[in-house]
C-alpha cells in the first residue's frame, strides 16, 4: 500500500497551462499517473495534449472525478488556487509553487482546518509525492524510485529526498511512497501526518526521515516516534554547520534565538530510538543494514 | 528582511500606533537640524539591523544642539558588530515610568500567530523566557479568525500592566496585530512599549521584520531589500538571483537544491575542511546559471578550492555536463574544480566530463570523495 495516493488517484493541475505546469503535467502522466484535468478560467473548453481544461476546479471534479490536486500557480494566485482545489472538492492538494508569503500559508492552513477538515495539503514550497509505480505528483523525477517498498520517505528537502530515492535504488531497495514535505514556514503536511501512515500501513517496513535546521518539527516527529513508532526509522538532518539568522535557501531552513539547530534535532531522534546518519549516504546505507535484517 | 528602526516606527505609525516625533538624517548637520525643529532634549539613535547598539555607544541623549552635534559625530560611521551605523533616527526623549514588550510573530509548532507580552519590557525577551516565563502573556490567534478587541483586553489583564497602560496597550496591540498581518511581516516587536510619566503609552523602539516572498503585495518594500546587511559575496549573488550564505572558509560550494547544498557544507567540514559558502543553484544547472554561480565564487579572494555537486533528477547528467563545460568556457577560474556528479544518466554525464579533466578539473564518484578531494586542494596536499 501507499500513503496518501495510489493508482487510483485521479490529478487535476491548476496551472496546466503555464510551463512548469505543462511540463511537470505531461511528465507526470508519462510516469502513468492519471492526469485527468486543467484549469485556467481563461481556457476552459481547451486541452493539453487530450487533457480538458475546466474554469475551476469543482468544474473540473464534476466532470471527470478528479479527486486530488497538483499547483503550479505563480505565488500571488496560491491563496486563491488551494481554496478553489478545497471548494471543488478534492480530498488531496499538492502545492509546488515556491515563494508563497508565511501569512498566506497560516491562513489557508488554519482556513482548510476549520471549513474542510477532510483535506489533505501538501506543501508549499515541495517536490511532491511519488509512489513508485503508481502515482507521481509533482517534480520528482520517477525513474530514480524502485517501486515496492519496503521504504517509506518524508523529507523537507527536495534534492536529499532524490539523493534518499537513487541511492535505495542503486542498494536494490523499494519505496511504498516518499513525500517531499517542503521547506517552508508552514507546511500543510507534517512529519508526524506521514509517520501516522507509515506506521499504520502494512507494506511500509522502515522509514526514512530527511529534516533541516529551523523550526522544531523534528523534535516533535522525535516525541511521536517515541511514543507511536514501532517501525525502524533512519534520519538524516541537513544543516549542521549553518550559522545563526541566515536562511539557508529554504525559508523555513533558519536558526534562530538558538532555536532549531541540527545537533539539537539529532540528539531529539537518537534519544527517540532513531539511527541517525551524518549524511544521505550514510543514512542510506543505515537503511540498507536495517532492510537487510527484514 | 529587517527593518531599521525608523523604518519600523514609520510603519507602525501608518496604523496609527503612538511613536514620539522624529527624523531620520543621515548627516551630522541633518541631525542637527533635525533636533532644532524637534526641540532639545532628544535621543540620537543609530540606525543598524542588529541589537546591543546601546551597549555600543549607539544611543545618546543630548539636551541641547552642541551635544547632539558631537553625539551625531560620534555614532556616525561606528561599527556596532560590524554593521557600519551611516543613519540616525533623531527623536524627542520620553519620560519613562514603565517599560513593558509585545510582540507577534507565527509560532510555526502551533501554525497559528503567536502574541507576546510581558510587564518586563526594555531588557532581552529571551532572558525573561529562560528565567521568569510566567512574566510572559501568550496569546495564540488564528489567522482566519482575527484577534478581538475583547480577547486583546483578556490578554492584556492577562500580562498584569500598570492599570493607567491597559486601555493605551490594547489600543496599540489591536493596530500592532493588524500591522503585521496587513503588512506580512515575520516579527513585530516593541520593546520596550512605554508608559511615559504623563500616561501615555507608546512605541519607544521598533523591530520589525517582513517577508520578502510578500513583495509583491507591497512595492514599497524594495527600499528594505537594499539595506539588508550583506557582504561584497552576498550582494553579488543576490544580484545575481542566486541563494548563497557567505562563510570563512576556503572550499567553495555549488549545489543544486537548498537541501543537497547545506548537506555540502556539512560534509566539507564533516571531512575537515572549511567551506567558504552555500550556494544553490536550484534544480536546473544550466549554463548561466553555472556560470553566475561561478563568477560569484571566484571572486571569493579566500576560496582555494571549489566543490560543485550536482544531483540530476528531472535535469539529466548530459545537460549538467554541457552546462558545466559551457560555464567554464565563460568564466577563468583560478582555484581547482571537484565535480561530483549523480543522478539520472550521470554516467553519459561524466563522459562528456572526461575529455575535460585535468589537475584543476576533477571528479569524484560521491560526495564524501569529492568533498575530500575538495578540502585536499583547498590545503595544497593534492
Amino acid at each position: 500500500m501507499s500513503i496518501f495516493v495510489d493508482e487510483n488517484t485521479k490529478v487535476v493541475y491548476q496551472g496546466l497551462t503555464g510551463s512548469q505546469g505543462r511540463y511537470y503535467g505531461l511528465l507526470n502522466r508519462e510516469y502513468g499517473t492519471q492526469v485527468v484535468a486543467g484549469t485556467n478560467p481563461k481556457k476552459a473548453g481547451e486541452d493539453i495534449e487530450g487533457i480538458p481544461i475546466f474554469a475551476t476546479v469543482g468544474d473540473a471534479v464534476a466532470a471527470t472525478g478528479a479527486n486530488a490536486s497538483c499547483i503550479f500557480i505563480p505565488a500571488p494566485g496560491v491563496k486563491a488556487a488551494v481554496m478553489d482545489a478545497a471548494e471543488g472538492g478534492v480530498e488531496f492538494i499538492v502545492v509546488i509553487t515556491e515563494g508563497v508569503p508565511a501569512h498566506d500559508e497560516a491562513w489557508f492552513y488554519n482556513r482548510l482546518k476549520r471549513d474542510f477538515p477532510g483535506v489533505q495539503l501538501l506543501g508549499p514550497n515541495c517536490p511532491g509525492i511519488i509512489s513508485p509505480g503508481r502515482c507521481n505528483i509533482g517534480i520528482t523525477a520517477g525513474h530514480i524510485a524502485k517501486p515496492g517498498g519496503p521504504v517509506g520517505i518524508v523529507s523537507r528537502s527536495g534534492t536529499l529526498t532524490y539523493q534518499a530515492l537513487y541511492e535505495l535504488q542503486q542498494k536494490g531497495i523499494g519505496v511504498t511512497t516518499c513525500v517531499g514535505i517542503g521547506g517552508d514556514p508552514v507546511p500543510g503536511t507534517t512529519f508526524i501526518d506521514c509517520l501516522e501512515r507509515f506506521e499504520a500501513d502494512p507494506e511500509t517496513k522502515a522509514i526514512m526521515m530527511f529534516g533541516e535546521i529551523g523550526g522544531s518539527a523534528e523534535e516533535e516527529a522525535a516525541a511521536f516516534i517515541q511514543a507511536h513508532v514501532t517501525k525502524p526509522v533512519v534520519s538524516y538532518i541537513a544543516g549542521v554547520t549553518a550559522p545563526p539568522g541566515k536562511k539557508m535557501g529554504h525559508a523555513g531552513a533558519i536558526i534562530s534565538g538558538g532555536k532549531g539547530t541540527a545537533d539539537a534535532k539529532m540528539d531529539a531522534l537518537r534519544a527517540a530510538g532513531v539511527k541517525v546518519g551524518l549524511n544521505p549516504t550514510e543514512a542510506g546505507e543505515l537503511m540498507a543494514g536495517i532492510v537487510a535484517g527484514l | 528582511m529587517d527593518l531599521f528602526e525608523y523604518q519600523g516606527k514609520l510603519f507602525f505609525s501608518r496604523y496609527g500606533i503612538p511613536i514620539s516625533a522624529g527624523e531620520v538624517a543621515f548627516t551630522v548637520d541633518e541631525a542637527v537640524a533635525a533636533a532644532e525643529r524637534l526641540g532639545c532634549p532628544v535621543v540620537v539613535k543609530a540606525q543598524v539591523l542588529t541589537g546591543g547598539r546601546g551597549k555600543a555607544g549607539g544611543v545618546k541623549v543630548a539636551n541641547s544642539v552642541d551635544e547632539v552635534r558631537t553625539h551625531a559625530g560620534n555614532i556616525l560611521g561606528l561599527d556596532i558588530k560590524g554593521h557600519v551605523v551611516g543613519r540616525l533616527w533623531i527623536e524627542q526623549a520620553s519620560d519613562i515610568a514603565r517599560e513593558y514588550y509585545a510582540s507577534f510573530t507565527l509560532d510555526r509548532s502551533a501554525k497559528q500567530h503567536l502574541g507576546m507580552l510581558s510587564a518586563q519590557g526594555g531588557v532581552d525577551i529571551e532572558e525573561v523566557a529562560a528565567t521568569d516565563p510566567d512574566a510572559i502573556a501568550k496569546i495564540h490567534v488564528d489567522p482566519v479568525e482575527g484577534l478581538t478587541e475583547a480577547r486583546c483586553r483578556e490578554w492584556v489583564a492577562a500580562a498584569n500592566l500598570d492599570p493607567e497602560a491597559v486601555q493605551g496597550a490594547v489600543d496599540i496591540l489591536v493596530k500592532l496585530y493588524e500591522a503585521y498581518v496587513d503588512g506580512d511581516a515575520d516579527l513585530c516587536e516593541i520593546n520596550p512599549l512605554i508608559l511615559t510619566t504623563d500616561g501615555v503609552v507608546k512605541a519607544l523602539d521598533a523591530k520589525v521584520t517582513v517577508d520578502a516572498n510578500a513583495v509583491f503585495r507591497h512595492p514599497d518594500y524594495e527600499e528594505y531589500d537594499a539595506i539588508q546587511h550583506r557582504d561584497e559575496r552576498e550582494t553579488a549573488a543576490h544580484d545575481k538571483g542566486l541563494q548563497y550564505v557567505g562563510l570563512d572558509g576556503t572550499v567553495g560550494i555549488i549545489a543544486n537544491g537548498a537541501g543537497l547544498a547545506m548537506s555540502t557544507v556539512d560534509i566539507v567540514s564533516q571531512v575537515g575542511g572549511t567551506p567558504a559558502n552555500f550556494l544553490d543553484i536550484g534544480g536546473g544547472a544550466n549554463a548561466d546559471v553555472m556560470a553566475g554561480a561561478l563568477e560569484v565564487i571566484n571572486n571569493d579572494p579566500k576560496v582555494q578550492s571549489i566543490f560543485i555537486n550536482i544531483f540530476g533528477g528531472i535535469t539529466k547528467g548530459e545537460e549538467v555536463a554541457n552546462g558545466i563545460i559551457a560555464a567554464l568556457g565563460r568564466v577563468q577560474i583560478d582555484a581547482p574544480i571537484v565535480i561530483r556528479l549523480d543522478g539520472t544518466n550521470a554516467e553519459l554525464g561524466r563522459e562528456l566530463l572526461q575529455p575535460h579533466l585535468s589537475e584543476t578539473l576533477q571528479m569524484q564518484p560521491t560526495m564524501i570523495e569529492a568533498a575530500r578531494t575538495a578540502v585536499a586542494l583547498a590545503e595544497g596536499t593534492k
